[in-house]
C-alpha cells in the first residue's frame, strides 16, 4: 500500500480465523494474576502467609474436636491439656439453643411451622413453583401463629376473617366511590379486630372446640425466637416500607409530611431505645387497657424501624426512574395505584434489591438486640449457658456456632438476591 | 367483539366526521412558576384531522400538547377533548387520557415488560379488555407497524426505530380517538427514521386524529393538514401546508423555515 496515496480499497476479504488458544497453563496464569510486579508478589507472599498461618493455629483446636461431653470439666479431662474445641455444648443444649423454654413435648410444633414455612416461601421466593400455592401462603401467617402460640383454632381464624369483612366492605362500597371503600374497609376491620373477634372465636370454640396447649411468649426463645422476629419482620416491613416510601414522594402534603416525620424520627433513634420504650410508645397510640405480649411489642418495634430505612432504599429506586416512565403509564390513562403497581414498583424494587436485601440481614441480625429487654434469644441463652456451673468458662464454641446458624441464614439471603437480580435482568445493556 | 375492534381499527374512515371537534383549546395560558410559557392558545382540531406544529427550541410545543392530555396542568383558559372539559377532577383526566395516545421522543417503554406485554398492559388494566382479547389486539397493532416478530423481546433488545413503532402500536392498543406525537423521530439515526414516518403516515391514511410536533418537514407536506407554527410560547401562524411553505406570511416564519430547511 502506497502511503502517499490516500486512495485505497480492499480487493480481498478476510474470513473469520478462530481465536487462538489461551497461552500457558498454571504458570503463565500465577504469573499474571499472583506475581505481576514486586509489589503484587509481595501481597501474594504476604496473603498466604497470614492464611497459613491462621489454619495452623485453628487445625490442633478444631481437629481436638469434642463432641461427647457433658461439662467442660469433662471436656478439659479428655483433652489431657490439649488444646480443643468442646463442642460437647452444642449438642448438650442443642434444643435449648434452638427453642429455647419451649415445652420439649411440643418440639414438633415449632419444626412443623419452620417446615410449612419453606412451603410457604416457595411459592413467594421461586417462579417454578405454581401461583395457586400462594393461597397456603396467605393463610401460613395464622397457622403459625397457632402452632406456636397454641389455644384455640378459632382466634387466628377470627381476625383472618377481619380482612374479608374488609374485602366485603371495598367490593360493596367501590362503586360508589374509592375514597369511601377503602375507608368503610379500614374502619370495618379495625372494628372487627377491637370488638368482634374475641367474641367470635369464643362462640365458635363452644360449638367446635379446637385447640393446642397455650405456650405463653416467655417461654419462646433461641433460633426460634430470632426467627420469628426476622420473618415478621422482613415480611410486614417489606409492603410499610414501600407505602413509605410513595407517601414520601407524595403531591399530598399531609401524607408526605406524615411519611417524613415517621421516618426521620425512627431513623435518627437507636433501635434498642426503641425497644425499651416499646410498651410506652404504644401505649400512646393504643386503645387504654390492651395488655400487649412481649414478642408482639419487639416485632412491631422491629418492623417499623426496618421499614423506615427501607423506605429510603425504596426512594432511591424510585428516584433513579426516568420521568418517562411515569408519563407512558400516566399518558396510557393508567390511574396513579396501577401505575405504581404494574410500571413503577417494579423496577424501582428491582434497582433497589441490593439495598433491600441489606436492610433484611441487618434486621435479622438486630434481632440479637431483644436480648436487653429480657427476651431469650440466642445471644441470652449463651449468657445463661455459660452461667451454669456445667458450662462456666465455654466461650468461643458458643459464639462461634450462634454466629455460623446467622451466617448461613444471611448468606442465603444474599445469594437469593443475586439469583433474583439475575432472574429480573431484562434491560439487556 | 375483537373482530369488530380490529376491523374498525383497519377500516376506520373517520373523515366523514370532520365536522366533529376533537380538540378544542380557548384562551389558554400556563405558566412554569414567573415564567409564562404558553400565551393565549387558541386551537380547534376536528376529528380527522391532521396537524403539524413546529418552532424552536424552547418555544413551547412540547408543553403544548402535553397539556391535551394533562401531563402538564394548564392555569386559565380552555381545554375540551373530545367533550371533556380538563379541570382538576381525575376522573375526567382518566376519561382523556383513555382516549388520547401519545409517543414521546425516547419512546418510554417499560424496559421490564416484553414488547406484548407493553401493548397489552393498558387494555387489560384500564379498558379491562380479557387478557386473550388483548394478545390478539397487540398482535393486530404489532403486525400494523410491522413487527409482530419481536413481540416476546424486551424493548433494550430492539433497535430505535422498532422501539418507537412499538410505542406506536402500544398507545393503538388503547384504541385512542386521538394521537399525540412530540417529536417522536427526533432521537433516531437517519435511516430508522423512515420506518417509523411510513407507520405514521399509514395511521394518518387510516383517519386518525394526529397531533405532531416535528421538524420533519416531508411529513408536514405529505399528511398535513394544517401546519402550526409557534414561537415565544404563541402560535405564530397557521396555515394548510402547501401555503405555509411557500408563502409563509410572518417574518419569523421565513427565519425558521430558512434555518431548518436550508433556504
Ligand atoms: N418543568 C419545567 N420547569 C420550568 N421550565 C420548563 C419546564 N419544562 C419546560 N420549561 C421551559 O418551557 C419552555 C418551553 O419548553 P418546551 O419543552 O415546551 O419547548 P419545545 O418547544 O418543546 O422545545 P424543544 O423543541 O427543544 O423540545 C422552555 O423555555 C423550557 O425551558
Ligand atoms: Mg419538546
Amino acid at each position: 500500500m502506497n502511503i502517499h496515496n490516500a486512495s485505497w480499497v480492499r480487493q480481498d476479504i478476510i474470513a473469520a480465523s478462530p481465536r487462538p488458544a489461551a497461552q500457558g497453563g498454571v504458570a503463565e496464569w500465577a504469573r499474571k494474576n499472583l506475581f505481576n510486579g514486586w509489589l503484587s508478589t509481595l501481597l501474594t507472599v504476604a496473603s498466604v502467609t497470614i492464611v497459613v498461618w491462621m489454619a495452623m493455629a485453628l487445625a490442633p483446636w478444631l481437629s481436638n474436636s469434642i463432641w461427647r461431653a457433658n461439662s467442660l470439666a469433662e471436656c478439659r479431662q479428655i483433652l489431657d491439656g490439649a488444646s480443643g474445641a468442646c463442642w460437647g455444648v452444642i449438642r448438650d443444649r442443642w434444643p435449648q439453643l434452638l427453642f429455647g423454654f419451649y415445652p420439649p413435648h411440643l418440639y414438633w410444633r415449632p419444626v412443623l411451622t419452620f417446615a410449612l414455612l419453606i412451603a410457604a416461601l416457595a411459592p413467594i421466593l421461586f417462579r417454578a413453583i405454581p401461583q395457586r400455592a400462594l393461597w397456603f401462603s396467605a393463610v401460613y401467617p395464622g397457622f403459625a401463629y397457632w402452632l406456636i402460640w397454641g389455644g384455640s383454632l378459632w382466634f387466628p381464624v377470627a381476625v383472618y376473617c377481619g380482612v374479608v369483612v374488609a374485602a366485603g366492605l371495598l367490593y360493596l362500597t367501590a362503586r360508589v366511590s374509592r375514597g369511601l371503600a377503602v375507608a368503610s374497609a379500614t374502619v370495618g376491620a379495625a372494628l372487627w379486630w377491637t370488638y368482634a373477634v374475641q367474641l367470635v372465636s369464643a362462640l365458635a370454640d363452644d360449638v367446635l372446640p379446637i385447640a393446642l396447649t397455650p405456650v405463653a411468649s416467655r417461654e419462646i426463645g433461641g433460633f426460634l425466637l430470632s426467627i420469628i422476629i426476622g420473618v415478621t419482620g422482613i415480611a410486614l416491613s417489606l409492603p410499610l416500607g414501600i407505602l413509605l416510601a410513595l407517601g414520601r414522594r407524595s403531591s399530598l402534603p399531609l401524607i408526605h409530611l406524615l411519611s417524613v416525620t415517621f421516618i426521620e424520627f425512627i431513623r435518627g433513634v437507636p433501635l434498642i431505645t426503641l425497644l425499651f420504650t416499646a410498651s410506652l410508645l404504644l401505649n400512646y397510640f393504643l386503645p387504654p387497657g390492651t395488655n400487649f405480649d412481649l414478642i408482639l411489642r419487639v416485632v412491631i418495634m422491629v418492623t417499623l424501624f426496618a421499614s423506615a430505612y427501607m423506605a429510603e432504599v425504596i426512594r432511591g429506586g424510585l428516584a433513579a426512574l426516568p420521568r418517562g416512565q411515569y408519563e407512558a403509564a400516566e399518558a396510557l390513562g393508567l390511574d396513579y395505584w396501577k401505575a405504581q403497581r404494574l410500571v413503577i414498583l417494579p423496577q424501582a424494587l428491582k434497582i433497589s434489591i441490593p439495598g433491600i436485601v441489606n436492610s433484611f440481614i441487618g434486621l435479622f441480625k438486630d434481632t440479637t438486640l431483644v436480648m436487653f429487654i429480657g427476651l431469650l434469644d440466642p445471644i441470652a441463652l449463651a449468657a445463661a449457658i455459660r452461667a451454669n456451673t456445667d458450662w462456666q468458662g465455654i466461650y468461643w464454641e458458643l459464639f462461634i456456632f450462634i454466629g455460623a446458624v446467622f451466617f448461613v441464614f444471611c448468606f442465603g439471603m444474599s445469594r437469593y438476591s443475586i439469583h433474583l437480580e439475575r432472574r429480573l435482568k431484562t434491560d439487556h445493556r | 367483539m375483537t373482530k369488530t375492534l380490529m376491523s374498525q381499527a383497519s377500516s376506520q374512515n373517520y373523515r366523514f366526521m370532520l365536522q366533529d371537534v376533537a380538540v378544542e383549546i380557548t384562551g389558554m395560558n400556563k405558566w412554569y412558576g414567573e415564567f409564562h410559557v404558553l400565551r393565549d392558545i387558541n386551537l380547534k382540531v376536528r376529528r380527522g384531522e391532521r396537524i403539524v406544529i413546529c418552532g424552536p427550541s424552547g418555544s413551547g410545543k412540547s408543553t403544548m400538547i402535553r397539556c391535551i392530555n394533562r401531563l402538564e396542568e394548564h392555569q386559565s383558559g380552555k381545554i375540551v377533548v373530545d367533550g371533556i372539559e380538563l379541570t382538576s377532577d381525575l376522573k375526567k383526566i382518566d376519561e382523556v387520557r383513555r382516549e388520547v395516545g401519545m409517543v414521546f421522543q425516547h419512546f418510554n417503554l417499560f424496559p421490564h415488560l416484553t414488547i406484548l406485554q407493553n401493548c397489552m398492559l393498558a387494555p387489560v388494566w384500564v379498558r379491562k379488555v380479557p387478557e386473550k382479547q388483548a394478545r390478539e389486539l397487540a398482535m393486530h397493532f404489532l403486525e400494523k407497524v410491522k413487527i409482530p416478530d419481536q413481540a416476546q423481546k424486551y424493548p433494550g433488545q430492539l433497535s430505535g426505530g422498532q422501539q418507537q413503532r412499538v410505542a406506536i402500536a402500544r398507545s393503538l392498543c388503547m384504541k385512542p380517538k386521538i394521537m399525540l406525537f412530540d417529536e417522536p423521530t427526533s432521537a433516531l439515526d437517519p435511516e430508522m427514521i423512515k420506518e417509523v414516518l411510513d407507520t405514521m403516515i399509514a395511521l394518518a391514511e387510516d383517519g386518525m386524529t394526529m397531533l405532531c410536533v416535528t421538524h420533519e418537514m416531508g411529513f408536514a407536506q405529505a399528511v398535513a393538514d394544517r401546519v402550526i407554527f409557534m414561537d415565544q410560547g404563541q402560535i405564530v401562524e397557521q396555515n394548510e401546508p402547501k401555503a405555509f411553505f411557500s408563502a409563509p406570511a410572518s417574518e419569523r416564519t421565513r427565519k425558521f423555515l430558512g434555518q431548518i430547511l436550508g433556504r
